[in-house]
């Protein structure tokens, strides 16, 4: 049952990291290369009747984490509690900022509107690298000091750094070079993926250039995988037990290489939703390596006093578990209706959407 | 832990009061969008379609603003309430991910068709999108309160011996019977907001002599749509709800009617009065003998219990807070039922448009209404004090053991920071949708 839950918890963030990916990918675009009035219109249509339901799979994550792994819920929202209240903050802004901008038109309004929906989908870009980095890194469960916990064994806290930036450190902090490292491998995904949802559906001017961005940032992506490989040793010793034990997992690290080399033509393929269909296909591979790689881990503990947290040992009863799978079925059914109908309804290029003018 | 609690408190009233101002408004107002939608698919008359779009473009807004500041509510339980959500996960989890499910992805695939998609889909489909939002947002509510009863009420659960609540039935949560009640209320109250707003609005353009069409029409829907539900607040949903409190929470009862000592022959209710905790009596009190009573036991001298006979460690921590939230919300009640009647009496001679001081005083009376829902929330919640689940899990029990006061006093700064921007951006916004008038919409 515990399984199970796992594997839709871990379905439902990896579709919420392709869907909201490239919303925050579009805000990164909008803040760097959106010149003119008609670039920024075709970047707000491309998104506007999708980022609030793509949004609904972060709430949706969330809920279901609260209810099938209370205890993770608990430790890990008040342990990441300052990154967690940051990133809500941020979440408002960039909603707002999309929002509001459209109400009045002045130049000062849209331009304090256009920074803050850019500007916020970067930090947040950034804020959930760092904070997959902080899960694969693990916390100091039970804030253990002199080897003796100062809190129950699933509890902790972190502040936003420690003087030194170190992922070894005693006293670990969220921002360390390691978790910084991923944030940035973080936003230059998401910016590939951004301007592949742009070329996919818009005809903006901007296309032929952002198809030379993504050509040129997948070479910058596919160094900091390498690096990335290269130094994930550092925190943990053997960071690819999982795929040697088990080598079907290595599905997941194969689709993620698959999305990198089909985007080096990107500058070629005839359909414009191909570039699109490559980058989900890495953030998905990604994704689950990440979590396949530290598993039956959800956030691995960096003392030797309290065990890391499983899957198993965060759970909530199996009665809940059970009866959960039914109401989940139909409303999985429902999601996916939905979906269908949204995504017909708003199909191909989105140029005279209209979103935001009332 | 004193400090902590209560900035862990505070946070979280101060953002769900800010939340609660937005989703009262869409819910009762996704009805009435419907309704005129209905209305110009029957009629063809293209001053209901025109009506709806002022109205939807007030809704977009504000469904805005709950969908931002609702995001929040449901991190801050891990947050600032960890201790409370690994003890109770297991339960509360079970309608908190439902309501993800369930209404969050309804709501939000359609409302870019809703607001959007009219031209795509045809008139006869966007008053279809209309209904699913709203049926989304009351599945929305009716989660959150199913929530919120087990909370008050709590069912179908067992303790195991760590002191995790663990379900067992998952049926009762559905079947609590503190519920409905509450459900019903709320919903009647959220009709009462957007009522109000939507008669206030008319009476508005009565009264400045712009856009009259639109005025007349706004306030005779708002009138008819707020005496039903005004009426609907009080009987039967705020009997029933109030007569659940004596069943299952008699201590909060006697707080709420400020009874500090128990009254044995009739009880009478208090109408005015100002509480003296300290020495548990009334100043200035103005009652009327035996009504109490006769309203909670259908009989005029049964007994009714006073705080004296419970222990001080079970009373509500803030009884004059309590007091005075629930006689302002009952006072508010009793003055929407009188003032929507007279509209409607004169809607009815025909005589409701040029009765000035009821167009005034529907104008005026646009923010009550949302001092009676929050009024009503607080009784509830301050209510159910000191406990967080009743009688079983204590808030000072509840708040996360790691999160220092200090840093939730800077996360609440911030949030007050944010909100009163926010705050004064949607009230710039809505003036300016309200300024320019249905007859600019463009369609």
């Amino acid at each position: 049952m515990e399984f199970f839950w796992y594997v839709v918890l871990m379905g439902i963030l990896a579709v919420y990291v392709i869907l909201d990916g490239y919303d925050f990918g579009a805000g990164i675009i909008h803040l760097f290369f959106a010149k003119t009035e008609k670039d920024k219109k075709a970047i707000t249509n491309a998104i506007g009747p999708f980022w609030d339901a793509n949004e609904v799979w972060l709430i949706a994550a969330g809920g279901v984490l609260f209810f099938a792994f209370p205890t993770l819920y608990a430790s890990s929202f008040s342990g990441f509690y300052l990154p967690l209240m940051m990133i809500l903050w941020l979440l408002i802004f960039r909603a707002i900022g999309l929002e509001l901008r459209g109400q009045i038109h002045n130049p000062m309004w849209e331009a304090v509107w256009d920074k803050a929906f850019g500007i916020a989908s970067l930090l947040l870009a950034l804020f959930f690298g760092v904070a997959l980095g902080n899960v694969v890194r693990g916390v100091n469960l039970g804030m253990v000091t002199n080897g003796v916990s100062t809190q129950e064994a699933h509890f902790f806290f972190l502040p936003l750094w420690n003087p030194t930036f170190s992922p070894q450190a005693d006293q670990l902090g969220i921002i360390d070079w390691f978790t910084l490292f991923l944030g940035i491998v973080s936003v230059v995904a998401l910016m590939i993926h951004g301007a592949n949802w742009i070329i996919y559906k818009t005809n903006s001017d901007m296309n032929t250039k952002l198809r030379e961005v993504v050509f040129k940032l997948n070479f910058v992506l596919m160094a900091l995988v390498v690096i990335s490989l290269s130094i994930w040793h550092k925190i943990e010793p053997e960071p690819f037990h999982n795929f040697l034990d088990n080598p079907l997992l290595c599905v997941f690290p194969l689709m993620c290489f698959a999305g990198m080399f089909g985007l080096l033509k990107v500058k070629t393929y005839q359909h414009d939703g191909a570039g699109f269909l490559f980058s989900s296909l890495f953030l998905l591979g990604g994704f689950t390596s990440t979590a396949a790689s530290i598993f039956p881990n959800v956030l691995p503990s960096t003392n030797n006093v309290n065990p890391s947290l499983t899957i198993y040992n965060v759970a909530a009863d199996d009665y809940g578990l059970s009866v959960g799978v039914y109401w989940f079925a139909i409303a999985l059914v429902l999601v996916i209706t939905y979906f269908i109908i949204q995504y017909k309804v708003f199909s191909g290029k989105m140029d005279d959407v209209g979103y935001g003018e009332h | 832990m004193e400090e902590m609690l209560f900035y862990d408190r505070m946070q979280f009233a101060f953002t769900i009061t800010f939340h609660y101002l937005f989703p009262q408004l869409t819910m009762g107002l996704s009805l009435i969008i419907v309704y005129f939608k209905w209305k110009f698919l029957k009629t063809d008359d293209i001053t209901y379609n025109k009506a709806t779009h002022f109205w939807m473009k007030i809704f977009a807004l504000n469904f805005a603003m709950g969908v931002v500041t609702g995001i929040p509510m449901e991190f801050q339980f891990g947050t600032n309430w960890a201790k409370f959500s690994e003890l109770t996960g297991g339960i509360i989890g079970q309608t908190l991910a439902m309501e993800g499910m369930f209404s969050f992805f309804l709501e939000s695939s359609f409302l870019g068709m809703f607001l959007f998609g009219e031209k795509i889909i045809g008139h006869k489909w966007h008053f279809v999108t209309g209904l699913l939002i709203f049926t989304g947002s009351w599945a929305s509510g009716f989660l959150i309160i199913a929530t919120h009863s087990w909370m008050q009420n709590p069912v179908g659960y067992e303790i195991l011996a760590n002191g995790r609540f663990v379900l067992n039935n998952f049926s009762a949560l559905f079947t609590n019977p503190w519920l409905w009640p509450s459900y019903l209320h709320n919903q009647a109250a959220s009709l009462v907001t957007s009522s109000f707003v939507v008669a206030g609005i008319g009476a508005l353009y009565i009264l400045s002599k712009r856009n009259i069409t639109y005025g007349k029409l706004f306030l005779k829907t708002g009138v008819i749509f707020g005496l039903i539900s005004s009426l609907i607040v009080a009987v039967p949903t705020g009997d029933l709800l109030a007569k659940n409190v004596v069943k299952y929470q008699p201590v909060t009862f006697a707080a709420m009617e400020g009874i500090f000592h128990t009254e044995e022959k009739g009880a009478e209710i208090v109408l005015i009065g100002q509480p003296d905790v300290k020495d548990k009596k009334l100043d200035n009190k103005i009652a009327v003998p035996n009504v109490l009573s006769f309203l909670t036991y259908g009989s005029w001298d049964t007994t009714v219990k006073g705080l004296d006979q419970f222990d001080e460690t079970i009373h509500p921590t803030n009884i004059s807070g309590l007091y005075y939230a629930y006689h302002i919300m009952v006072g508010l009640g009793t003055l929407f039922i009188g003032l929507m009647s007279l509209a409607v009496l004169q809607l009815i001679r025909k005589k409701l448009f040029e009765t000035k001081w009821i167009l005034w005083a529907l104008f005026f009376m646009m923010p009550f209404p949302y001092i009676a829902n929050t009024t009503g929330w607080y009784t509830s919640e301050l209510g159910r004090q000191p406990w967080l689940v009743y009688n079983l899990l204590r808030t000072s029990a509840g708040a996360s053991p790691t999160v220092s006061s200090g840093n939730t006093l800077f996360t609440l700064l911030g949030f007050v920071g944010l909100y009163m921007l926010l705050g004064l951006l949607f009230l710039l916004l809505v003036g300016k949708i309200i300024k320019n008038g249905p007859e600019t919409v463009k369609k």
